[in-house]
């Protein structure tokens, strides 16, 4: 057991926190927010030469062959700042699907173009009626001669407005519900038949409802074997869930600093109001909290790429909930201990709130995951 | 970074588990499996064995007995104690008095009491809070006046938990009543045969007597019986305090008791089908599991930071485990207090305190509300929550 960064992982550390102090105050996301993307180009730019748009792809794809704690130590930080750049979509969700499934030539397609920041992907899964159900899918992809014919309607496609290339699960047999029957297909978002209603989400990062009416495919933009893809999805869910663990993490070590050194400064009755034990416990139960998801963001780090599906899923579940739980409550006590300042959009403290709720949404809420813990049995054997 | 443990450790794990299977006496195992108390003779009984292995004292250094395990050995070893489950050897001589006196006391003092401490022919109790001082320990009052070779000792001591079974007590004691409160405070080891004391049970709201409060009338404590110097008593009970705190998560405890209301949901019947099939049931479980797999890393990584530390002082930040640890302790009590339904309701205090094991009702349930009832003392003893919530604001936020 070692808690420890590697040498190479405290240098990737301090040179994202350099870049992000520099380049993404909370004042510079404004502008990058109103860009036309939703977000930086150029700071985009920037990650690519850092390398961390590479970083969790192999060394012979183009990548830099990083893991799960590279990637813990890049959200963590974009978390810090808010960074609204589509890092989870592209690199995280999409990137996922293409290093675990797809063929050395998809590979090659996509991950240097990825890496070199050119290349922006989102993957398209979610459906209305699915809710946060993975293996529900009711798009369909039927055989038309060699090649494939997509039809159906995806809900909150992260990034999926300014993706150039998306990622589209479909039924190609068995009912909506079944867990086998589910492939994946690589599209291009300019093909006829694509439409796409992009939108902000409450946080000003970007989303997409994006239609497939009748989409022809060639043979190969199916991504490893037809009706064997959920396995596929959910390890890249897993693993965008542990991202946004970390993500989480960082957002709510911001604001709980953003919180205490308010404490210190605002005066009522003459006093700074840290003074007050009533505040003081409530910004150290924070701290508990915060601690608490630490661990549990280590935890989905570390299980996050178990091969051992029920036990990954298990412990991702388990992660979500502490995360799920501990952001609701940081960003409501950021709020509350802010007072009437904390309401206004010009405070930085309803920023992070915002995009801890949407995190705590994304991929399945708090109840969905306790479900999926409890009848899985839970963590502690009978 | 990397969370598992070592092939080493799991090793390690599973001896420790062999031994408890087999060392654990069967009937102590039981009634720690039902929740009851334990008596004095089945304590003493149960130290001996972990003794004769070298196990009582796993944490002292190992010229007085330690066994030299690493912070995550020690934390494998406590967990697997708590879910054999097997009782824990009193805390006030493995994991205070002992500490102290290894760290405090003089040559002399070790060469007596170490060993004694160690195998329990010694069990010492605690005399520090006192009507007065509670949270507000240093507030304390009861005096000691030199007279001669002996301190004369006067006043009343609160919580003194095992009293009744303790041959000694390390005390403290004012010395100084005009210096500033923390700075007159000597502290001394008090032989519990010693006229002038006298020891009164207090009821706790389980039904069993445990604690009491301990009048001094005129007991005489030779000089030699002093820990360290005179009114430097608090700077040894501070650090007391904090080797009291590592370890305060009892993580193990809390797993115990979700895995037994695990089992007992399984055979608890509500209407045509187990318990541990209702769904909000079932969900209440992996909530608080939820939380325990967090606390359990959250200890590990406290374990490792403090390592780290070039002071050597507890991390502040392990009032969060005390915190968290025990809110789980209480949680996981009233699980098995939602497993038991009405089968917890029936009151039987004797054998809550293990007087006999003999009864009509449900055994397995006898024990829940009162054990439920006790947990509440968790996130007061030791230091309150709120306590720990004023240490945490000052030490890391800097409020």
């Amino acid at each position: 057991m070692n808690f420890d960064l590697s040498e190479e992982q405290l240098m990737l550390q301090d040179s994202v926190a350099r870049l992000l102090a520099d380049r993404c105050s909370f004042e510079q996301r404004h502008a990058h927010r109103a860009e036309a993307a939703g977000y930086s180009a150029a700071l985009w730019s920037q990650y690519a030469e850092l390398g961390l748009l590479g970083l969790p792809f192999a060394e012979a794809d183009g990548g830099f062959g990083g893991g799960p704690v590279d990637t813990l130590i890049v959200m963590q930080s974009l978390g810090r700042v808010l960074a609204l750049e589509p890092y989870l979509a592209t690199v995280v969700l999409a990137g996922g699907v293409l290093r675990d499934a797809a063929s050395t030539a998809q590979r090659a397609a996509h991950i240097p173009a990825i890496a070199a920041g050119e290349l922006f992907m989102a993957l398209a899964h979610c459906e209305t009626r699915a809710r946060f159900d993975l293996a529900r899918v009711e798009t369909t992809a039927r055989r038309d001669g060699a090649g494939w014919v997509v039809s159906g309607t995806k809900r909150l496609v992260l990034a999926g407005d300014h993706a150039h290339r998306l990622i589209v699960s479909a039924r190609t047999q068995g009912e909506a519900g079944d867990r086998d029957g589910i492939s994946l297909f690589l599209v291009d978002a300019r093909s006829r038949g694509v439409s796409c209603r992009g939108y902000r989400m409450q946080d000003h990062s970007r989303a997409a409802d994006i239609t497939f009416d009748a989409v022809h495919l060639p043979a190969d933009a199916l991504i490893g074997e037809a009706g064997a893809a959920l396995p596929v999805i959910e390890r890249a869910v897993d693993g965008a869930i542990a991202a946004l663990c970390a993500e989480a993490l960082g957002a709510m070590e911001r604001v709980h600093e953003l919180t205490v050194e308010y404490l210190k400064v605002r005066k009522q009755f003459g006093v700074a109001i840290g003074s007050f034990q009533a505040l003081q416990h409530r910004a150290v139960d924070m701290l508990v909290a915060i601690e608490q998801a630490r661990s549990m963001a280590f935890y989905a780090t570390m299980m996050c790429d178990q091969p051992d599906a029920a036990e990954r899923s298990r412990a991702i579940s388990a992660a979500k909930v502490q995360i799920g739980k501990s952001a609701r409550f940081v960003g409501q006590e950021a709020i509350q201990l802010h007072g009437g300042i904390g309401m206004t959009e010009e405070c930085q403290a309803g920023h992070y709130f915002r995009r801890l709720t949407v995190i705590e949404t994304l991929f399945g809420d708090t109840p969905h995951h306790l479900r999926r813990l409890a009848r899985a049995g839970g963590l502690i054997d009978a | 970074m990397d969370l598992r443990f070592t092939a080493d450790e799991l090793a390690f794990r599973d001896e420790v588990r062999a031994f408890f299977k087999e060392a654990l006496p069967a009937d102590i195992r039981a009634k720690c499996e039902l929740g009851q108390r334990i008596s004095k003779e089945e304590m003493l009984r149960w130290v001996r064995i972990l003794h004769a292995k070298g196990w009582a004292t796993p944490s002292w250094a190992p010229e007085w007995g330690g066994t030299g395990w690493d912070a995550v050995r020690q934390y494998i070893f406590k967990e697997e104690l708590h879910m054999a489950p097997a009782p824990e050897p009193i805390s006030f001589n493995m994991n205070m008095i002992g500490p102290t006196l290894i760290a405090f006391g003089s040559d002399a003092q070790k060469r007596h009491f170490l060993p004694r401490i160690a195998r329990m022919d010694y069990w010492f109790c605690q005399g520090f809070s006192e009507p007065g001082a509670g949270s507000d320990l240093a507030a304390l009052r009861t005096i000691a006046v030199r007279d001669g070779d002996d301190y004369v000792l006067e006043g009343q001591k609160l919580w003194t938990s095992t009293a009744h079974h303790a041959d000694w007590c390390f005390v403290l004691v004012r010395t100084d009543p005009g210096a500033k409160k923390q700075q007159g405070i000597t502290y001394l080891l008090m032989d519990m045969r010693s006229p002038g004391i006298t020891v009164r049970p207090i009821v706790t709201i389980d039904g069993h007597h445990e604690t009491n409060e301990m009048f001094l009338d005129k007991v005489r404590v030779p000089v030699a019986n002093r820990v360290g110097e005179e009114n430097k008593g608090w700077d040894y009970a501070k650090y007391l305090l904090g080797h009291e705190r590592s370890g305060i998560a009892r993580v193990g405890v809390s797993k115990m008791r979700v895995r037994r209301a695990k089992q007992l949901a399984a055979r608890v019947i509500a209407g045509d089908r187990p318990l541990i099939e209702d769904e909000r049931f079932r969900e209440r479980v992996a909530e608080i599991e939820v939380e325990l797999k967090a606390l359990e890393i959250t200890q590990m990584r406290l374990i490792a930071e403090t390592g780290r530390r070039v002071d050597g002082k507890p991390d502040p930040k392990s009032s969060i485990l005390k915190m968290k640890g025990s809110q789980l302790q209480q949680a996981s009590a009233e699980l098995l207090l939602e497993v038991a339904g009405y089968s917890a309701l029936e009151f039987d205090p004797a054998f809550v305190s293990g007087l006999h094991s003999q009864v009509d009702g449900d055994d397995w349930a006898m024990a829940i509300a009162p054990n439920h009832f006790w947990a509440r003392h968790v996130s007061i003893v030791g230091g309150s929550n709120e306590i720990q919530r004023n240490i945490l604001a000052k030490t890391v936020l800097g409020l």
